[in-house]
């Protein structure tokens, strides 16, 4: 980049950060928020944590979208990288004997913490999100030992997917029943529901964030 | 009657196209493409739903959830978002139609495979950013839409299609990422996130400058307006037909909606004014550069393409007619601000039709080469007159819609006793009669005796001639949409209907 | 300086490098990272924003709004480099050639 778009870069840089300190430091002292308005409803919500309160309830329908862009990004990965996610499983010659057995050990370790702090996720920090990236750290654990080299795209890794996505849209939809307005969970079921759609997100988010991994790492075929 | 009013046709307007997605996805692409026309017709009927409600009772809230703002997150339909929802139904229902004919020889193989899942999610996320009252939503959404004609661009498979891909990617995020910033600081000084709500508090501050210098850079990347308009015409151009025409009349309007909306109905007046001056001289320099780029293109993509340029350029003219230029009380806000809108409107049909027809050249001709255009007048006709009527509208003339956008805009200017801006409406017209006149050219050539035509499918042509017959419609029932706009416009009734 | 001002004022600072760095390397691989480098520190305005207010728990909102925000930015990123590699690739490079103005 020439010498002088770098310094008419650095110029703008410095005015916009000026402006976001002169922002910052006038922000008010005591700022109005939303964390009443939380707290005031949270024995509506289903849950006791606020922040899946938040997320699965008050603003569940950001949840929602946000679990389309997921599907997305993996959608897009198969797309765009097409045959090298898609290869068939290749001769498993050198897969690392330690890594291996680092695997054995440690998926079973995976799986259950990510049970555990999806379960958890109503009480305490944790929830589908991060339950579904320990999955998908399995996942790439697998990818990286040579144990998963590639996906045969099927109606099984379809449906794994599409499942999260699916059964949010499914219960956003149902629960219009009766005259409620889309996404409103009856009161009485809230923490029910929200356990149903996390469960069915973590599987996805799991699924995808290994297909994402392995659409950037797979060997492509001579194409 | 009441009882289909109180069906909740807007939430069904979202789900409809994100199932479609889903579906599609599950089913595989062969059923997908099946099924697609009738996924499409539900979604177009759910907007039908949400337009006559409008009509009949004004604007609604959907409180998603049932929480209500400020805790949830709200639906807000009032003309404006009625009647870009019908844009978008509309035009993407007639494209999808095409597209099943499109890709009819690609067998599902590929990285066709995953083009209706991508669609629909393209489709739904728009549809999601013109219900939305809450400013984080529009993130997320303008996520959804942007993720998705990346994804959706790249799969031309093309080097340069991959390039305009990766670079359309970068940009796309960089413009969301602005726009995100914003929102914290608006929240961090405010508390809300419903746009209504935050019209009732919003005050001239430290913060809300910020916020608004980074949601305004934020919105013109993502609406490429000159100089920010880079990434547009290799992404738009090098995409498969359908997928240009959803980018070039739907996608690029998802982010001017947002800005119109912090314009009108969230920002304080006296904010507004200096930038708008900005806004409308890098309009104007759009209109002028974008045209001159078009003239020089060898391809009619590219050229269609440099027309979007400088079509975007005329909608932001709208600003300083608003806001510059106007004291409380003046008349031609409300014609500026309605003109813009329906140029917006007439741009979308007119260049999917343009673009559709780009695709049906390139299917039939082999190639879109100005030289490839020749004679195509009489071996396809109803490629040609789509190409004509289409540009009819761009140019500007009546009895097209393009026109009545033009002479709102330029009527708004007159009154305002603005000449510059009257000047360069005019010279973009003619600069627009310019570029088209090239292509248009070729085709009432005589045909070459050896030209050889391949047998492309005829609902190509059909499609795109419907979507410029939509463009005639709209220059000669303007009222109608009118009548929808209206409904809780940001200008009070009587004025309205008096600049009318 | 409270917690919520360190935050503020790193995050000022990741966010200029972030842009910085975006706008000026041209490996797309580093575009990436600075693109995530910007991401980040908008994020950590919005955790900052979450600490200021009064009483011991934080607002969960601006949380929730930080965890959506980076299941997106590690959707879009990762969208980037299954891009970044297939521009590898199909072009050999692995930077961005210049928008070209095609000769008439």
């Amino acid at each position: 980049m020439m010498r002088l778009h770098r310094v008419i870069l650095a110029l703008l840089l410095a005015a916009f950060g000026w402006l976001l300190a002169r922002a910052f430091v006038s922000l008010p002292a005591s700022p109005p928020h939303l964390a009443d308005a939380v707290t005031a409803q949270m024995d509506q919500s289903g849950v006791t944590h606020p922040l899946t309160a938040v997320l699965l309830n008050f603003r569940g329908y950001d949840t929602l979208l946000e679990i389309g862009v997921l599907l997305l990004a993996g959608l897009a990965a198969l797309a765009v990288s097409g045959s090298a996610t898609t290869t068939p499983r290749a001769e498993l010659l050198d897969r690392p004997a330690v890594l291996l057995g680092l695997v054995r050990v440690l998926m079973p370790v995976l799986v259950v913490v990510a049970f555990y702090i999806l379960w958890i996720g109503s009480y305490r920090p944790g929830g589908a999100f991060q339950a579904g990236s320990i999955l998908g750290a399995g996942g790439v654990l697998l990818v990286l030992a040579g144990v998963v080299d590639g996906a045969r795209v099927r109606l099984a890794l379809r449906m794994i997917l599409g499942f999260g996505f699916l059964v949010f849209l499914l219960v956003s939809a149902t629960v219009m029943a009766g005259g409620r307005a889309l996404l409103e969970y009856p009161v009485p079921y809230a923490g029910l529901l929200i356990l149903l759609i996390e469960c069915a997100a973590t599987l996805s988010i799991g699924a995808i964030l290994t297909l994402l991994f392995l659409g950037v790492v797979a060997k492509e075929e001579a194409s | 009657m009441s009882g289909l009013l109180d069906i909740p046709w807007a939430a069904w307007c979202l789900l409809l196209p994100l199932f479609a997605a889903v579906a599609s996805l599950l089913t595989g692409p062969r059923l997908a493409s099946r099924l697609a026309p009738l996924f499409a017709l539900a979604t177009v009927l759910a907007t039908a739903g949400v337009v006559v409600r409008v009509l009949q009772s004004g604007p609604f809230r959907h409180a998603v959830g049932g929480w209500g703002a400020p805790l949830g997150i709200d639906f807000h339909v009032d003309g404006f978002s009625a009647l870009m929802l019908a844009m978008t139904a509309v035009v993407a229902a007639v494209i999808t139609v095409y597209a099943r004919a499109y890709f009819s020889n690609d067998h599902g193989s590929g990285s066709g495979a995953y083009f209706w899942p991508l669609w629909f999610f393209l489709w739904g996320g728009l549809h999601a950013l013109f219900l939305t009252a809450d400013i984080f939503n529009f993130y997320v959404t303008l996520e959804v839409v942007s993720l998705s004609a990346v994804a959706l661009v790249a799969l031309s498979g093309t080097p340069t299609g991959v390039v305009a891909s990766m670079r359309y990617l970068l940009t796309a995020l960089t413009g969301s990422l602005f726009y995100l910033l914003g929102v914290g600081l608006l929240y961090a000084q405010y508390g809300v996130l419903d746009m209504d709500l935050l019209r009732g508090v919003v005050e001239v501050n430290p913060a809300t400058w910020a916020a608004y210098v980074c949601i305004l850079l934020g919105l013109l990347i993502k609406t490429a307006l000159f100089p920010l308009h880079v990434w547009l015409p290799p992404a738009h151009s090098s995409a498969p037909a359908p997928v240009s025409a959803a980018l070039s009349a739907l996608v690029i309007k998802g982010s001017f909606y947002i800005l119109l909306r912090f314009h009108f109905d969230l920002l304080p007046h006296e904010m507004l004014v200096a930038s708008s001056v900005l806004l409308g001289a890098l309009g104007m320099t759009a209109v002028i550069w974008g045209s001159l780029q078009a003239l020089r293109q060898p391809r009619l993509k590219l050229i269609v393409a440099y027309s979007t340029v400088a079509q975007i350029g005329y909608l932001f003219l709208l600003f300083p007619l608003c806001f510059a230029l106007a004291e409380p009380g003046d008349l031609w806000p409300t014609k500026a601000w309605a003109g813009g809108i329906y140029h917006a409107l007439s741009h979308a049909f007119a260049k999917a039709s343009l673009f559709l027809a780009a695709g049906a050249v390139l299917q039939a001709a082999g190639g879109d080469t100005l030289v490839h255009l020749r004679g195509l007048g009489e071996r396809r006709p109803v490629i040609a007159t789509a190409l004509a009527l289409a540009s009819i509208s761009i140019m500007g003339l009546p009895p097209s819609g393009g026109f009545v956008g033009k002479w709102l805009l330029l009527v708004a200017a007159l009154h305002a006793g603005q000449w510059w801006w009257v000047v360069g409406i005019l010279l973009g017209g003619l600069l627009a009669a310019a570029y088209s006149f090239r292509f248009l050219r070729e085709l009432f050539r005589p045909a070459p005796e050896n030209l050889v035509l391949h047998e492309e499918p005829r609902m190509l042509g059909y499609t795109a001639l419907a979507l410029a017959l939509f463009t005639l419609l709209l220059g000669l029932a303007a009222l109608i949409p009118f009548n929808l706009l209206s409904q809780g416009a940001p200008f009070p009734p009587n004025a309205f209907l008096e600049a009318l | 300086m409270n917690q919520a001002e360190i935050y503020l004022a790193a995050a000022l600072g990741i966010m200029l490098i972030g842009l910085y760095g975006l706008f000026t390397q041209p490996h797309l691989l580093r575009k990436l990272i600075a693109l995530n480098l910007f991401g980040s520190g908008i994020f950590l305005v919005y955790v900052a924003v979450a600490r200021r207010i009064a009483g011991e728990t934080p607002d969960p909102v601006p949380h929730a709004m930080v965890l959506t925000g980076i299941v997106i930015s590690v959707s879009a990123t990762a969208l980037g480099l299954v891009l970044a590699r297939r521009v590898k690739t199909l072009t050999g490079g692995t930077e961005l050639p210049p928008p070209v103005e095609p000769e008439p």
